[in-house]
């Protein structure tokens, strides 16, 4: 058993590599610098190059002994100058031959002549303040994997998500306010529909063929085709507006949470139904099953003891996917129930392109994922000895 | 026995003629045949309007663009009318001097806040959601067979390089990363293309590489093989055709939930900017559900589920005849 566990433990490092690897070519690689979307459209290059230093993001991606400053200005008389001033630290600035610094403490400044190669080092409590003719201005890393990637992997294991540039909190402090009502929210959703689908799978497999097969199952695929937004919409006017059974807004009581259960729970029953219904009829023309009817056994237990233990697997397996999902919570049926949860905060971070917020709670979901498939096969592994030794 | 032959002995004779025997699937491919005329259709008035065949085209193929497209003009005059209300616009002289004479107007589906004509905006959406099917299975189905068949056919590295991909993109949180990819790639089309594209191929990797898996040691291979074919002729020209039904099975899944998903996207106002999408539709007419507006809505969600409806109908059906196994998956 405990070879199994550490086995599986193994097979998880790849893919939690590859998700932290792919969230940081989405986050970092292609979108980039947030610098314009912090500091707004209208921020000095000064104020980007010192945001950008500051955060990390003018570091190499992923290994690399410079990091590219975008410190580099026109100036008046047509040649180029330095966009602002450089902190401590070994700097290369082709093309400027003199530099010069500026003690932060006394204000005394002084003029130092740049290297052949364009090298500079600004020592501890000095700024270099203006370099005329520079064309490019470099920083040091201070070692070859001083890189976003790691700096990012750094951030990731110490928690530190940034900052909320919507609601100016740490993010790590929203994902957890979060989590308690996108539970208390998905958790119902899923146990309701997955009983509710079990039963109605099993209803269409007894009568496999027959009219309330052939209805549950047509009824199915009607249930799935309706959009999402539109079940929401339609239950909050007619449920809510028309017939005023249930608040639409607002996160006060359990009864507050009717609504959007049973929106979550109809509007992904056709799937599951039809999920069900197929991994019963999976084992109903088992030999096993010919052999309890034929020892006399009444429909309902062969049905409910023999076939639906059975078939309990491929459900379980099915159900258990969408466990991660419990964690991340519903974007829309959040945000339209005014439900404080992970969904509506990620659709106010996508509403506002908080990136910061949106990129935890991709991170947070991938990793729920991950966490929840090993605990789901080391289940496996404990109730059915076979997946243990199978490859 | 050649691929062909062994091909149309495992789905049995006609399984063409036997999908368009059903009067059921019949009738979905009808609609499915009927829903593109109006795409297209709705792409003629969308080209006219713009001015030319497509974007950079030569001089010949360009013309001077017509005023504001039908389903963008605003009559403030004629706003929330019912379904197959006629309405007279006044004579009235648009900003570059034409002088427009009065018209009627027959709303066959209604006006929207705008005076809007719900039906031309309807066939506008009905253009976005082909467009959205199309591009994305483009994507996501060369994507997942290319690296399907490469994972199943070669096994090894290769395979387990395949097989982690997919398992790392299926592990991240569904629709939130095609939010953050279309968020990324800039507000528009491009970015529901790319994020629907880029996380949808792995089912149909997962399913072509199990299909490429039990076709590997088939005798047609080992035969190819013997004759000396090269690893690409044999992958893509014996193997291949014995596993596009799934391409086709994958295309029919995949078409309604992009179209789904691109309605989800464009309600949150992140796809589709300035053109009628079912997305904004919906997002345009819910507040005026509750003072009775109801036609908008109930036309575009009606559109909508048809198309979803016959798609996920007609992906049955293929499932039926040229996959049973791949049922439910």
């Amino acid at each position: 058993m405990w070879r199994y566990v550490l086995r599986r433990l193994a097979e998880m490092v790849p893919t939690t590599f590859g998700v932290l690897l792919l969230s940081f070519v989405l986050f970092y690689v292609v979108g980039g610098s947030p610098a314009q979307s912090v500091l707004g459209q209208h921020a000095t290059q000064e104020a980007i190059v010192n945001f950008n230093a500051e955060n990390g993001y003018d570091l190499p991606l992923f290994f690399g002994n410079w990091c590219d400053m975008d410190a580099v200005q026109k100036a008046p008389d047509g040649g180029t100058r330095l966009a602002c001033t450089l902190g401590p630290g070994d700097y290369e600035l082709p093309g400027a031959a003199q530099a010069t610094l500026r003690e932060t403490a006394t204000g005394r400044e002084e003029t130092r002549a740049v290297g052949a190669d364009g090298a500079l080092t600004v020592p501890e409590g000095w700024r270099a303040v203006s370099a005329d003719g520079v064309t490019e201005v470099r920083r040091a890393t201070r070692h070859f994997f001083d890189s976003q990637f790691v700096l990012y992997l750094n951030n990731l294991v110490h928690l530190n998500l940034g900052m909320s540039t919507e609601t100016k909190q740490p993010v790590t402090e929203v994902l957890l306010q979060g989590l308690g009502p996108t539970l208390s929210l998905s958790v119902p959703i899923l146990i309701f529909g997955s009983v509710i689908g079990v039963i109605l799978g099993l209803l269409c497999a007894a009568s496999q063929g027959g009219v309330l097969d052939r209805g549950i199952l047509a009824l199915s695929t009607a249930l799935m085709s309706i959009n999402y937004v539109v079940w929401i919409l339609l239950g909050q006017f007619f449920l809510g507006f028309k017939w005023p059974l249930f608040p639409i807004w607002g996160y006060e009581s359990a009864y507050y949470l009717v609504l959007p259960v049973f929106i979550g729970v109809i509007s992904a029953l056709g799937s599951d139904v039809r999920f069900y219904r197929a991994a019963i009829l999976d084992e109903i023309y088992r030999p096993y099953v010919r052999t309890a009817v034929s020892k006399g056994l009444g429909r309902g237990r062969t049905l409910f003891v023999h076939v639906l233990r059975n078939s309990l697997i491929p459900i379980v397996t099915y159900v258990s996917l969408s466990i991660p999902y419990l964690f991340t919570g519903s974007l829309l049926l959040e945000s339209f129930f005014g439900i404080p949860g992970l969904g509506s905060v990620s659709i106010n971070a996508i509403n506002s392109a908080d990136m910061s917020v949106v990129r935890a709670v991709v991170i947070f979901g991938a990793l729920i994922y991950q966490l929840v498939n090993l605990l789901t096969d080391i289940a496996y592994g404990w109730l059915d000895p076979r997946v243990r030794v199978a490859q | 026995m050649n691929a062909a032959a062994e091909t149309s002995a495992r789905r049995g004779p006609g399984a063409w003629a036997r999908l368009w025997g059903n009067r059921v699937t019949r009738l979905c491919i009808i609609a499915i045949g009927l829903y593109t005329l109006l795409a297209l259709y709705g792409e003629g008035v969308y080209r006219y309007y713009k001015g030319s065949l497509w974007e950079g085209a030569p001089a010949c193929l360009t013309w001077a663009p017509e005023r504001v497209p039908p389903y963008n003009q605003v009559h403030m005059e004629s706003r929330y009318l019912p379904p197959l209300s006629v309405s007279t616009w006044p004579a009235h002289t648009l900003a570059d001097g034409t002088a427009v004479p009065e018209t009627t107007h027959r709303y066959w589906l209604g006006s929207d806040n705008l005076g809007r004509d719900v039906l031309q905006r309807l066939i506008q959406g009905a253009r976005i959601a082909f467009h959205v099917g199309i591009m994305t299975s483009l994507i996501a189905i060369p994507l997942g067979v290319l690296l399907g068949c490469l994972g199943g056919y070669f096994g090894g590295k290769i395979d387990s390089l395949v097989v982690w991909l997919c398992a790392t993109v299926s592990a991240m949180p569904g629709l939130l990363f095609i939010l953050a990819i279309a968020l990324i790639a800039g507000k528009g089309l491009f970015g529901i293309y790319l994020g629907i594209g880029l996380t949808t191929w792995v089912s149909v990797c997962r399913n072509i590489r199990a299909e490429v898996i039990k076709h590997r040691d088939r005798a047609y291979v080992q035969a190819a093989r013997v004759l000396g074919y090269s690893h690409g002729r044999i992958l893509f020209r014996h193997i291949l055709p014995n596993v596009m039904h799934i391409v086709l099975i994958s295309f029919s899944i995949r078409f309604p939930a992009s179209v789904a998903t691109e309605v989800f996207i464009s309600f949150l106002g992140i796809g589709v900017q300035g053109e009628p999408s079912w997305g904004i539709m919906i997002n345009n007419a819910r507040a005026r559900l509750w003072q009775g507006i109801w036609w908008e809505l109930t036309f575009v969600s009606l559109a909508i589920f048809l198309l979803v409806l016959i798609f996920n109908r007609l992906a049955d059906d293929l499932r039926d005849v040229f996959d049973p196994a791949l049922r439910n998956r």
